[in-house]
């Protein structure tokens, strides 16, 4: 079990970690959900001990950690970048934390042939590095960090230069690998669908901060706030300020009677958020808001259209189901069913999650 | 079918030429060398007597004689000895200090960087005078040592940007990771880096090594006779009887075969070693 506690650490007036508090399981996956320069790889580095926290404790199975040299710490990390040893070949790269650590070399013979098995580059273990491909150079990489059979794993964003194929394969391999070691997993990505994909439990960061932290579809569902909300959408989450007084939602002119939950929110400013899926193009029920704008972009797919279009100076994105042929610059109407807006506090805190959202739980 | 005429004419007109540019390049490059040689093979008298393409009177009575006078060949021998020490010292100090300058932002990092490469734009002749009074108060004039450590002065800056270019080109991510290994600073560095940044130190240490067997001013000054260089042994061959051109140009023949040796193994990393090198 890996515990951060009060975690702070800035560099040059640039705020890396700001009072993180986390505890992960050990045997778990968690993902670090986040945009670039969230301070995903900052956290990363402290965990594994390469950097130190300006003010907080580390703790490791109730060991404080906090100083303790990196090469004293059991840990494995796996960088977005493929970083081998370019003049070991594959066996003496995979080999080289165990040699370091005396182990019998009858022992690592076979457990250098388990992990390079696993990971599927045993036909290439004469080899060096720069003679694999991308994903067999990641493979080796994983398989180093595997046959470690470290307390702690870390991955930063290890498949984010993949080509999809591979992405796909070693996304549902990657966890189970680890999972049997009983390690702590902890997986940064940008991506929301990939956490989606991946499960486990997620922490959003947001500039240092941990913003929220649970079991992965409960975050996507039930966001704590804006910041969550907004880091864990792909594409995009649309906003709009709006005003609700007497059970009434007004909006750029729009009015529309509230019925349900959101009928009983206190009058006031709201943001709402909508999801790009609950944008339709036609209209579905009698309280369903219509927002009309210009159609900026149409991205088509080979299923799906993502309509970006701009409605009182804001970017919307709509994902439709199917092709539609809609050029940039044309008038088109929304409609979506209130029933589906996530409404935040003007400070971004949640006031009220969409039902559809709560029942799945 | 008929050949494309302009195709021919291209190949005609454009072929020589392509050779015949470098070719001349490399005659005018080496015919003072070719001089050397010949004059090198050739007695006193016929050098001073005739003008001969090559030598009339075939002789090695010039290198015979410097390979078996000590007042010679231990010039050769002063030379290598703190040559080499040069270039340990300056590649000893300059790793560590490239790898700081490579890995690590601390305060003035880039003018000490910048600084350490002025050094090499003064003139050498600026350091003669106060090297001489302060290696004489330690008590190190005419040692190999004196020669080897004023080298370093030019040689520790050049090696130092030279290092620092190769090693830049090496991801930190490898440091990195060879940490959470669980390998040690020293085991890091000398298992696994030192082998990526192989041409950089070849490139290097070639570069110490040449300025520092061809720079006389500073290696003259400092030394009387025990630590006495080749190159000033060469500056003092007029005797009574005149200059000894066929000894001399001996002397001058052998001083190039060192450089030629040590660029026959660093020649396949040289173009490597430039481009990271940055130089």
């Amino acid at each position: 079990m890996l515990e951060l506690i009060n975690i702070n650490k800035t560099v040059g007036g640039e705020v890396y970690a700001k009072d993180v508090n986390l505890c992960f399981k050990s045997g778990t996956l968690n993902i670090l959900l986040g945009p670039t320069r969230s301070g995903k790889t900052s956290l990363m580095r402290l965990m594994a001990g390469l950097d130190k926290p300006d003010s907080g404790e580390l703790r490791f199975d109730g060991n404080a950690v906090t100083g303790l040299r990196v090469q004293k710490r059991n840990v494995a990390m796996v960088y977005q970048q493929f970083i081998n040893y370019p003049s070991l070949n594959v066996f003496d790269n995979i080999a080289s934390p165990l040699r370091v650590a005396k182990v019998p070399r009858v022992d690592i013979d076979r457990r250098v042939k388990e992990a390079a098995a696993l990971l599927k580059i045993s036909p290439y273990l004469e080899r060096h590095p720069s003679e694999l491909s991308g994903g067999q150079q990641q493979r080796l990489a994983l398989a180093r960090a595997l046959v470690k059979n470290a307390e702690l794993v870390l991955l930063d964003e290890p498949l984010a230069n993949l080509d999809y194929k591979l992405r796909e394969e070693l996304r549902d391999e990657l966890p189970e690998y680890f999972r049997a070691q009983g390690a702590v997993l902890i997986y940064a990505t940008t991506e929301p669908t990939e956490a989606l994909l991946l499960g486990g439990e997620t922490a959003v960061l947001h500039e240092g901060s941990i913003v929220q932290f649970g079991a992965t579809g409960s975050v996507f569902r039930l966001p704590d706030n804006l910041t969550t909300a907004r880091a864990f959408s792909d594409p995009p989450l649309n906003t709009a300020e709006v005003h609700i007084s007497n059970g009434m939602l007004h909006h750029n002119g729009n009015n529309v009677t509230l019925d349900s939950a959101a009928a009983a929110l206190q009058d006031g400013q709201y943001t709402i958020g909508v999801r790009p899926y609950h944008l339709r193009l036609n209209r579905n029920g009698p309280n369903d808001m219509e927002l009309s704008g210009e159609v900026l972009v149409n991205e088509i797919t080979g299923s799906e259209s993502f309509i970006h279009f701009n409605i009182s100076g804001r970017n919307w994105v709509s994902l439709i189901h199917e092709i539609k042929n809609i050029s940039p610059r044309a008038i088109i109407s929304c409609f979506i069913d209130p029933n589906d807006f996530y409404y935040f506090y003007p400070n971004g805190d949640i006031a009220l999650t969409p039902q559809s959202s709560e029942q799945v739980n | 079918m008929r050949a494309n005429p302009t195709s021919k004419g291209i190949r005609a007109s454009n072929v020589p030429w392509r050779y015949i540019v470098p070719a001349l390049y490399i005659l005018f490059l080496m015919v003072p060398l070719y001089w050397l040689l010949n004059m090198s093979f050739k007695t006193n008298q016929e050098i001073l007597s005739t003008f001969s393409l090559w030598p009339q009177q075939f002789t090695l009575e010039n290198y015979l004689l410097i390979l078996s006078d000590p007042s010679w060949y231990n010039g050769y021998i002063n030379s290598t000895i703190y040559v080499v020490l040069n270039t340990v010292i300056s590649l000893a100090v300059a790793l560590p200090a490239a790898y700081a300058f490579s890995r690590y932002r601390f305060l003035g990092d880039k003018h000490l960087f910048f600084w350490l490469l002025t050094n090499r734009m003064a003139p050498p002749a600026v350091f003669v005078l106060p090297f001489f009074q302060l290696y004489s108060a330690f008590g190190l004039i005419d040692t190999h040592i004196a020669v080897a450590l004023a080298h370093c002065l030019f040689n520790v800056p050049l090696a130092v940007w030279i290092l620092e270019g190769s090693m830049s080109g090496i991801p930190r991510e490898i440091d990195e990771t060879a940490y959470i290994d669980g390998y040690s600073f020293p085991q890091f560095f000398f298992k696994l880096f030192a082998p990526l940044i192989g041409s950089g130190i070849g490139i290097a240490a070639f570069f110490c090594f040449m300025f520092s067997w061809v720079e006389l001013l500073i290696a003259r000054t400092l030394t009387v006779t025990e630590a006495k260089p080749i190159a000033a042994v060469m500056t003092r061959t007029v005797s009574a009887s005149g200059v000894d051109w066929g000894v001399l140009t001996a002397a001058g023949a052998l001083t190039i075969i060192p450089g030629a040796v040590v660029i026959y193994f660093v020649r396949n990393h040289i173009a490597k070693g430039f481009a990271l090198g940055r130089v």
